[in-house]
């Protein structure tokens, strides 16, 4: 089984449209959506939710007023600013627990919370993993990590090769998670100086965690000099560069209808741009 | 006054914004919280003005005092630390620096050392100082280094503040404690998809905000529908532009080339002063 993550440093670049076309290009992959707090493949695949798994996060601190003796101990431990007036604040509190253990009444409880939930679910292309974070929670990367390893139980009882996962923006937590257990990392990249010095980040992370690293331009006219850059950056570092994918309008199109790009204009010039990438990816990936 | 321009959605210009209003206004002091990809310093430019180190407290087990009971482990809800048989091990990625295992250890086995994770970089532009936060790659934790970046708040002057992308921590850390959010979005299904996650969390946080839609003109009308239903003021359109665009890729702020936005970013500080009296 192959797996290949779809990332990009800086957000915005085009990782889920590239992933939604490729889904549809592969016909046989199944697919991950692991930017959990910003999720956005759903709204290309039109997935059927088919289960639905609670994702229990780290546990809150919680004070009894009735066996508080306002000592101020938790406060003055609390790390992450989370205590106030003996009220714990549950968007701060980290769940670490260290309150709980130095209350000397036992006033602190520590009880469980959902952060997100984890889906299972069935599109036009193959199976899909996804999930959302409830906003504003903790532990999104072990979120995503749920989503990677239910993605890798829907490939192996269904006998799929690959495994395509959109990745969320970034290199922090949620990212690395993404990374795990991955063969290859196609970082999509636009063609202006933020997102160059966001890819070099990107690269440097891949490098990091042993991933091999491929790297598509899109929108790759807006800027052909810093096109060009990026093109050479690459050789030098020895990456191929397997996709130059034009700015197209027909991008935002087929997204307000809610269509992978390559289904809804596959003459277009970005879909025959993702098209030749796809060849070019078969490859790397041994497929 | 303290404004933070996020967005659930990467890539919708946040950078953009703040820089230009940044530059519109003159005298202001930018934090730049999106410490996994920072990106203001590429517009601005700044002459640096100093490096800090971000620190992060992590255990240290002293094998002469400990006697492998595996406390620490079990107590350690980030699966920071490992005990069997002879060995005991700390993973200082996973480490949150909570201190909890310190204080469970019934040898005092455990110290602190403080790690690096990240740093923070100050510097200034003409009249505008910046400060930049910037995690180590293949480093987790996003949290410490934004408030490492927001320590350096001066609060005498008008701040702006950049965030990451997306609705879980970073976002929480950077916009705790602001008086005004200005969620920047796109028109589209993706725009509209992660303004609503956002929106949630600034609700949660009860901080007030309105939207910029920026490329106006590209989608539908779905972000704007669903602004006027939750009653969030839509307070500026930024058109979609390919000279914007262009601009943008070669790291120049387009007020500079357009300053008869100058006006408009200032009218909209203007606007966002009015909405926090409210």
């Amino acid at each position: 089984m192959r797996k290949m993550t779809i990332l990009s440093g800086k957000g915005g670049t085009g990782k889920t449209t590239i992933t939604a076309s490729l889904a549809v290009l592969s016909s046989e992959a199944v697919l991950a959506d692991c930017d959990v707090d910003a999720s956005n493949l759903h709204l290309l695949l039109k997935p059927k939710v088919k289960e639905t798994i609670e994702f229990k996060g780290l546990n809150l601190a919680v004070i009894d007023p009735e066996k508080c003796i306002q000592c101020g101990l938790c406060e003055e431990k609390c790390r992450f600013d989370a205590i106030n007036d003996f009220v714990v604040d549950s968007i701060h509190c980290e769940g670490c627990k260290v309150c709980v253990q130095i209350c000397p009444v036992q006033a602190i409880d520590f009880v469980e919370r959902v952060c997100g939930h984890a889906y299972i679910s069935e599109t036009r292309y193959g199976p899909l993993s996804h999930a959302r974070l409830i906003p504003g929670m903790e532990n999104s990367g072990k979120l995503v990590t749920l989503v990677r390893q239910n993605a890798k139980k829907l490939a192996e009882e269904g006998g799929h090769e690959l495994v395509l996962v959109d990745g969320p923006p970034g290199i922090g937590c949620p990212v690395i998670a993404s990374l795990a257990d991955i063969d290859k990392g196609l970082v999509v990249v636009e063609p202006t100086l933020s997102g160059i010095h966001d890819l070099e980040r990107a690269l440097e992370l891949l490098e990091h965690f042993k991933v091999e690293p491929l790297v598509c331009v899109n929108k790759k006219d807006l800027n052909e000099e810093n096109t060009e850059a990026i093109e050479r950056f690459c050789s030098e570092k020895e990456i191929d560069v397997v996709g130059l994918v034009p700015f197209d309008p027909v991008v935002t199109e087929a997204m307000v209808a809610g269509k992978p790009v390559v289904d809804y204009a596959p003459d277009s010039p970005s879909s025959r741009a993702i098209g030749e990438m796809w060849e070019t990816v078969k490859s790397h990936l041994g497929i | 006054m303290k404004i933070a321009v996020a967005s659930g959605k990467g890539g919708t210009g946040k950078t953009s914004v703040t820089v230009n209003i940044a530059l519109s206004l003159g005298k202001v002091q930018v934090l730049d919280c999106d410490v996994e990809e920072p990106n203001v310093h590429i517009l601005l430019r700044p002459t640096d003005e100093g490096t800090f180190p971000v620190k992060l407290l992590v255990p240290k087990i002293l094998e002469e005092k400990c006697d492998y009971c595996g406390e620490c482990a079990r107590f350690c809800q980030f699966n920071a630390l490992f005990v069997a048989g002879e060995t005991a091990m700390v993973f200082p990625e996973l480490c949150h620096s909570c201190g909890g295992c310190s204080i469970v250890c019934p040898r005092d086995a455990i110290i602190e050392e403080p790690r690096n994770i990240g740093r923070v970089v100050k510097g200034s532009a003409g009249d505008i100082d910046l400060i930049y936060g910037e995690i180590n790659v293949g480093e987790a934790l996003a949290v410490p280094v934004i408030a490492a970046v927001k320590d350096h708040i001066d609060e005498g002057s008008t701040i702006i503040i950049d965030s990451a992308p997306g609705c879980a921590c970073p976002l929480v850390e950077t916009v705790h404690g602001v008086d005004f959010c200005l969620l920047v979005t796109e028109p589209t299904p993706f725009g509209l998809h992660d303004l609503q996650v956002a929106v949630e969390v600034v609700r949660i946080l009860n901080i007030p905000m309105g939207v910029v839609v920026n490329f106006a003109g590209i989608g539908d009308r779905e972000v704007y529908d669903f602004c006027e239903e939750q009653d969030i003021p839509v307070i500026m359109e930024i058109p979609f532009d390919r000279r914007i665009a262009e601009l943008y890729s070669k790291g120049i702020p387009f007020v500079e080339a357009m300053p008869e936005w100058r006006q408009r970013f200032r009218d909209l500080v203007g606007l966002i002063g009015e909405e926090v009296e409210k």
